[in-house]
């Protein structure tokens, strides 16, 4: 498919009961679906003549804790025959286990890893699920957002016990974040503004 | 009578010195034959992308100098170009050009560190020392333009920090003609040595399909021949009024993604020239007081140039709730930032996706059957930044 709006109508028109929503932004093509049709759904866009998406270029996941369906998992696939990007996303609960791509895309092993590092997401069939960029033992998972930008632990070299050691974080001064929110509009209202005034005149 | 042998585990890294950095590559050998290899990494890990949301959005830049701390620029083109798509505001051309030249003079930097520590991981020490004399040339050209020779923080959304100080274009024009002779000394040192065709020839042979199935980028995915480089399929900000060509390679093994490399660099010293050739005198950042701060002079003189100028480094500008993936053609592949803004002055979450995460995991299916003197080589030409691997 050549343009974006075919193929947002070929995904449609193929896979109607699986997509919840289609939305073209930015020149990409967002998706939502239902975590159960991850796989169907990325083996077809993976495979068909029409779409070839065949790089899986990353995979992510947003934490919306104030949400019923806690975290948003997102994946981002690219065509290099028809040079598109698609958005792929689907809404999961806390403590749901999901499908693993590392079958579809061995590329996707790490990514999954990260994601279950990052946020405490478990995919099932993966093959080496570990926590892959925090230190070896660590507790927690970072970038959930009632996780502290501090963190819970501090490590240092210990003289007494002669080995490095894990501690609760100290700090002399909390971490300070001052609200600077203010009802000031920016930018896009202003020129608005300007522009109407302009025509007035 | 038959005796039991056991399979050698190897710790490569994280201290050794071909390991680029802090990788602690964890190494089952058969003999000399690596059966195995697991990656650890995370030993660089600083949080970046929790940081990044606990930032504005120009206190975030920074943060992506330390990514790929060899080349810095092109990383914050990434997100610098995210906040402009959501914001909808227009990059004076001349910022174009210069955020371009500097794009391409991190990618000489990048891959000038790359091949000459390629060469000498496989034994060759010169090229390092002809390779780094060069790059520091042109880090002192970050130097005048940005104040800081490697940690830039030069972008910005809708154009440049400051323009460019009076001299620097022809000191850079200088440099485009006396550094090609340095790529030919390099490359008659390499391209036909004979112990360096022998460690790189055939080593690490990617396929195309695995290329693609291992979400490789950039010279990974050149080199096995799929042609594909963001500035010419995607251009962003002026690459599609610059006349450049893109290397391919044809076996896709350590030694076609060095020839890729080298002809990189030659093709950005190309453009570096005509970026040179067109720029105009012009503005350099967008001129919407709301985005960008107002010159110092007008702070002393202007009431509202004060205000803007405070409000920016307090709360900060605002970006529109909406969620974008941008990418761009880092020297290492495609560097993305997918940027969820909700409407304050602080990104909601960004996804820094590094070029060089995907490259590594590789490791175990690259190396697998190669002989242990081979780790070395197959690491070099991945070409692993642990700044942007670990984030």
């Amino acid at each position: 498919m050549n343009n974006l709006e075919d193929l947002e109508k070929k995904i449609n028109s193929e896979l109607t009961t699986k997509i919840n929503n289609t939305d073209i932004k930015h020149g990409q093509l967002y998706i939502e679906i239902d975590k159960d049709d991850l796989i169907d759904v990325t083996l077809f866009i993976k495979t068909n003549q029409d779409t070839k998406f065949r790089q899986l270029m990353d995979i992510t996941a947003v934490d919306y804790p104030e949400n019923p369906q806690r975290f948003k998992m997102i994946y981002l696939f690219l065509s290099h025959e028809f040079n598109q990007r698609i958005i792929l996303s689907y809404l999961i609960n806390e403590n749901e286990v999901i499908s693993s791509l590392t079958s579809i895309f061995p590329g996707a092993n790490w990514m999954e890893r990260e994601v279950f590092d990052m946020y405490g997401v478990s995919f099932k069939d993966h093959p080496d699920l570990r926590r892959i960029l925090t230190d070896y033992g660590f507790e927690g998972h970072p970038l959930r957002k009632d996780f502290p930008l501090t963190g819970h632990t501090e490590v240092r070299y210990s003289e007494d016990q002669k080995k490095v050691i894990n501690e609760p974080v100290k700090l002399e001064q909390n971490y300070r974040n001052f609200d600077y929110e203010s009802p000031w509009e920016g930018t896009k209202y202003i020129k608005e503004k300007i522009e109407n005034n302009d025509k007035k005149n | 009578m038959t005796k039991k042998i056991k399979n050698l585990n190897l710790n490569f890294g994280p201290q050794h010195p071909a390991a680029h950095g802090v990788l602690r590559l964890i190494l089952e050998l058969d003999g000399e034959v690596v059966e195995k290899a697991d990656p650890h990494i995370g030993l660089l890990h600083r949080g970046t992308e929790k940081l990044i949301e606990n930032k504005t959005y120009m206190q975030a830049v920074p943060y992506f100098d330390r990514l790929d701390y060899v080349a810095p620029m092109n990383q914050e083109h990434a997100f610098a170009l995210a906040i402009e798509e959501i914001l909808e505001i227009d990059v004076p051309i001349r910022a174009q050009f210069i955020r371009v030249m500097f794009c391409e003079i991190g990618r000489i930097l990048s891959h000038i560190l790359n091949v000459t520590t390629q060469a000498l991981d496989v034994g060759a020490l010169t090229p390092s020392l002809w390779g780094f004399e060069e790059r520091e040339t042109l880090m002192t050209f970050y130097e005048r333009a940005s104040g800081s020779r490697l940690h830039a923080n030069y972008f910005r959304a809708g154009g440049v920090h400051q323009d460019l100080p009076h001299g620097l274009e022809n000191d850079i024009a200088k440099f485009c003609q006396t550094f090609p002779k340095i790529i030919d000394d390099l490359e008659s040192l390499l391209t036909d040595n004979r112990i360096f065709k022998q460690r790189n020839v055939d080593i690490g042979i990617v396929t195309k399909e695995d290329a693609l199935d291992y979400s490789f980028s950039g010279v990974m995915i050149r080199g096995s021949g799929v042609p594909w480089d963001l500035r010419k399929s995607q251009p962003y900000d002026c690459y599609d009024q610059l006349d450049f060509k893109i290397p391919i390679g044809k076996n896709g093994d350590c030694y076609d993604r060095y020839l890729c490399r080298i002809e990189e660099i030659k093709e950005s010293v190309s453009i570096i020239k005509q970026c040179l050739l067109k720029m105009e005198k012009g503005p350099i950042k967008s001129l919407d007081g709301k985005i960008s701060p107002p010159p110092k002079k007008d702070i002393k003189q202007s009431m509202e140039a004060l205000i803007h100028h405070f409000k920016l480094f307090t709360e900060g500008y605002r970006v529109p709730k909406d969620e974008i993936y941008t990418a761009v053609e880092a020297p290492k592949g495609e560097f993305g930032v997918y940027l969820i803004s909700d409407g304050s002055s602080k990104p909601y979450k960004c996804k820094i996706r590094a070029p060089g995460f995907s490259h590594l995991q590789s490791m175990d299916y690259l190396i697998k059957g190669h002989m242990l003197a081979d780790v070395p080589a197959v690491l070099g030409s991945l070409d692993i930044v642990f700044g942007e691997v670990d984030r």
